[in-house]
């Protein structure tokens, strides 16, 4: 079975510096994998370029078609879903609007359905549907930018930091809800600086450094590398260094 | 003065600033999904006011000839921004908007020329052409644009409204015109006297703009517009198309602008060149609103108009700079409000 996303050496430069370098990866259906590194390796720059933000030298296949010459919105509406690092939402509207939004290439009927499985995932956010996005709390921002996402109907869902800058509880339960997500047939691909959780949620990983893919195999392979432990689980091992 | 002459010129005020209130809306919305600021709005009021004039008087107006011209440019846009990927549907699509439509909208525009049309045929054509124009031009104009900076989009704004403003001279030449009323007839109520006209600005002022309000709030289209505005990434990662925006945008601000010139035609004498001033008293309105309130904008609007009012009545040499002054006083108050500037963005 071919895979759902699959990456062929992608290059991805901000004027002349080269902030990506010859990155291939693949994503199967119903799988999470996760990308892993430190900050300002070259994770969200990678993500952006598969959704069409930025320009990528290199081959990108979805669900068997190449994503060459589509922009964001065509990419949106053959599945492929992205929750930004700074979750974009529109602050000044309210929580149902985003929703409703976020399913504005699916039919009428069916966004109705969306909004109730997504009201079921994050209850939090059906107690708040009247509220201004703006006004949320951080970890409800995030989950009304995964549950916006979600309302688009994607098959492959790809998240920039959920974690970022949100409580331990609300990290658990964002990483719980990314793995009934499989369950239901959505596949994952997860960028984190959080590594020990990414990696216990994922089935494959990658980490990345200065741009480049430095190591990858199953998630479980990754966490018990000795290398990767030292450098982002916060084990010491003496000259430990991933390269 | 007496009380009679201020409520007179209030009344007068009003009905100016109803229909400044059309325009400044107009910019708002313009603004925010586009970062566009729209100048050639003046142009869309002539161009209504004087197709609908000219249709009314049994002319040919120029206007419909340009908008299958910038028809055929958009269709040439499109031909080309699908150049690596040609698709039968799209083609098609192209060539109905930007062809076919304007190439009938002509066809009846010279049928109805010919034979002096009632007054609601000619403000339907007047408003589907200038609608037309309005729409091709955002697809000729701007959008190959829309990723670029607000100063280059000022400035292609800038060279649309001369362009315009020369093809209005050459399609209507340098007399005014005056077009018929919407509404004859009126009617007293104590010291004041309400004519049709003003009657009809007011009414379908307030009807745009409940009408407005309810697309905004209630519409996904309306919805999807005010989201472009609010984030145009998150937009788009939504699946929302700028370009559709745009289009929507523009759609509205030149209907609003057409359906402004035909209400005012019948009250003031209209020259080609006269939109850019009545447009930019909208503008005045729309900056005291920070280009993005639209309540404000509009309450704006009506002080604005009452305003000129009252300076035409006391000094009516100084009108426009009275009206025009107003910003002064506004744009220091915003800076010191807002000391420092954001740098933009995307």
């Amino acid at each position: 079975m071919s895979a759902l996303l699959s990456v062929t050496d992608a290059h991805v430069a901000y004027g002349k510096v080269e902030a990506v370098r010859s990155v291939s990866l693949e994503v199967g259906a119903n799988q999470i994998v996760t990308i892993v590194g430190a900050n300002g390796a070259g994770k969200t720059t990678l993500l952006s370029a598969i959704m069409g933000i930025l320009p990528l030298k290199g081959r990108v296949v979805f669900a068997g078609q190449d994503l060459a010459r589509l922009d964001i919105e065509d990419r949106v509406a053959m599945g492929l879903g992205l929750v930004p690092e700074h979750r974009e939402l529109f602050v000044t509207m309210n929580v149902e609007d985003n929703l409703e939004l976020g399913a504005f290439r699916i039919e009428r009927g069916k966004a109705k359905a969306s909004m109730e499985r997504v009201y079921t995932l994050f209850p939090r956010l059906k107690e708040r549907r009247k509220q201004l996005a703006g006004t949320l709390s951080g970890g409800e921002q995030q989950m009304l930018a995964m549950g916006r996402a979600l309302m688009g109907e994607p098959k492959l869902l790809m998240l920039d930091e959920p974690s970022l800058g949100l409580a331990p509880i609300i990290v658990a339960d964002i990483f719980r809800i990314v793995t009934e997500l499989r369950a239901s047939g959505v596949s994952v691909l997860l960028v984190e600086q959080n590594a020990q959780a990414a990696l216990k949620i994922a089935d494959q990983a990658y980490v990345m450094e200065l741009g480049e893919f430095v190591l990858s195999g199953k998630a479980s392979d990754i966490a018990a590398n000795e290398r990767v432990a030292a450098s982002y689980l916060g084990f010491q091992h003496e000259g430990a260094s991933v390269l | 003065m007496n009380t009679t002459i201020m409520l007179f010129l209030v009344q007068d005020g009003i009905t100016n600033g109803a229909i400044y209130a059309l325009l400044g809306l107009a910019l708002v919305l313009v603004f925010a999904v586009t970062r566009v600021i729209l100048i050639p709005q003046g142009e869309f009021v002539t161009y209504g006011a004087l197709t609908y004039a000219s249709l009314a008087a049994g002319q040919m107006p120029g206007t419909a000839k340009l908008a299958l011209a910038l028809g055929i440019g958009a269709f040439a846009f499109d031909l080309f921004a699908a150049r690596k990927a040609l698709h039968g549907r799209l083609i098609l699509r192209s060539v109905l908007t930007n062809i076919v439509l304007p190439g009938i909208v002509l066809a009846l525009t010279v049928y109805f020329a010919a034979q002096k049309p009632p007054v609601a045929i000619c403000i339907v054509l007047s408003l589907v052409i200038v609608a037309m124009i309005g729409l091709y031009l955002y697809r000729v104009a701007f959008q190959p644009l829309a990723h670029t900076s607000v100063l280059v989009l000022l400035i292609a704004s800038v060279g649309v409204h001369l362009a315009l403003q020369g093809l209005g001279l050459l399609f209507f030449g340098a007399e005014g015109q005056r077009g018929p009323a919407v509404l004859s007839g009126s009617f007293t109520a104590g010291a004041l006297r309400f004519t049709g006209q003003s009657i009809t600005v007011y009414g379908i002022t307030i009807a745009f703009i409940v009408g407005l309000w309810l697309f905004f709030g209630l519409t996904l289209y309306g919805k999807a517009l005010r989201a472009t505005a609010v984030n145009r990434l998150g937009a788009r990662l939504a699946g929302i198309r700028t370009t559709l925006s745009g289009q929507i945008a523009f759609l509205l601000a030149s209907v609003i602008g057409a359906l402004s010139g035909i209400m005012i035609v019948p009250i003031t004498t209209l020259y080609y060149d006269s939109g850019f001033l009545i447009g930019l008293k909208g503008f005045v309105a729309a900056i005291i609103g920070g280009l993005v309130s639209y309540p404000l904008t509009a309450v704006a609007a009506l002080f604005v108009g009452i305003v000129e009012a009252f300076s035409s009545f006391y000094a009516s040499n100084y009108k426009e700079v009275i009206v025009f002054m107003l910003l002064i006083p506004v744009l220091l108050l915003r800076s010191l409000a807002a000391p420092a500037v954001e740098e933009e963005k995307d």
